[in-house]
């Protein structure tokens, strides 16, 4: 199992090991964790208002396709030895994990820049939405335009 | 030609639809027709309308305005995605 969407957390020890059981070839693994960011609003009263949870909605099936299909994409840019990649939905409180990418390979180089392409890449094209509580109510996170230059940079792909 | 749509997210909440099965007119062929058409309901549809920053999938791809639609595709219309 490659790609997971699901509620429930994840165990970023037990993920990381799984990806060099039985692979003594491995040489490297790269791994990035996402948290929920307990972000604070501009204006008056800035430190009351702070993000209390999150919700992070999506879109069941085109979600996994998506994730597979990045998780190809770097597979064919890099000689890759295991990836894993959990995403999470549901409500979601500050501290909280939401996004686990880990890249096993030979060397270093190849498990650092698949890590970070497939955060690119899953932060411009995977169908995940979030919606954050704050003490005035709800709001949908804006897209920003650093994550679109940052998929770019990559080149043309998938 | 019958096709199944989906809303999500901001869109969702604004037009006050998760999805709907609607049949279209002969007219539509692509996706950047049948998001003219779904605008032109007016009201909380012009959120569809040109120059809103909105995405579109065709059978859960990502598809921009001059891809095909045929009969029984799965449509769906969403803002720009914010995960990780």
């Amino acid at each position: 199992m490659r790609v997971s969407v699901q509620e429930a957390d994840f165990d970023v020890g037990a993920e990381t090991e799984a990806l060099t059981a039985g692979r003594p070839d491995v040489g490297a693994v790269a791994s990035f964790v996402g948290y929920v960011r307990a972000d604070k609003l501009a204006g008056e009263n800035a430190a009351e208002q702070a993000v209390s949870a999150m919700t992070l909605e999506h879109y069941p099936g085109m979600t996994e396709k998506s994730l597979e299909a990045i998780v190809a994409e770097a597979e064919s840019r890099w000689s890759l030895l295991g990836v894993r990649v959990i995403h999470r939905f549901g409500c979601l409180v500050p501290g909280e994990r939401i996004v686990f990418v880990g890249v096993a390979g030979s060397h270093r180089g190849e498990a650092f820049a698949a890590c970070e392409f497939i955060m690119d890449y899953l932060k411009t094209r995977a169908p995940f939405w979030k919606k954050e509580d704050t003490p005035e109510g709800g709001r949908w996170v804006d897209a920003r335009e650093a994550d679109d230059a940052a998929a770019e940079k990559w080149g043309k792909g998938a | 030609m019958s096709i199944k749509v989906l809303y999500f997210a901001s869109l969702r909440e604004t037009l006050g639809y998760s999805h709907e099965t609607l049949t279209l007119p002969a007219s539509i062929a692509t996706l950047g027709d049948l998001r003219s058409h779904l605008a032109r309901r007016g009201g909380v549809w012009e959120a569809l309308g040109e120059g809103r920053n909105v995405r579109a999938a065709i059978n859960q791809e990502m598809a921009g305005p001059d891809a095909a639609v045929a009969d029984r595709d799965e449509i769906a219309f969403f803002p720009p995605v914010t995960g990780g």
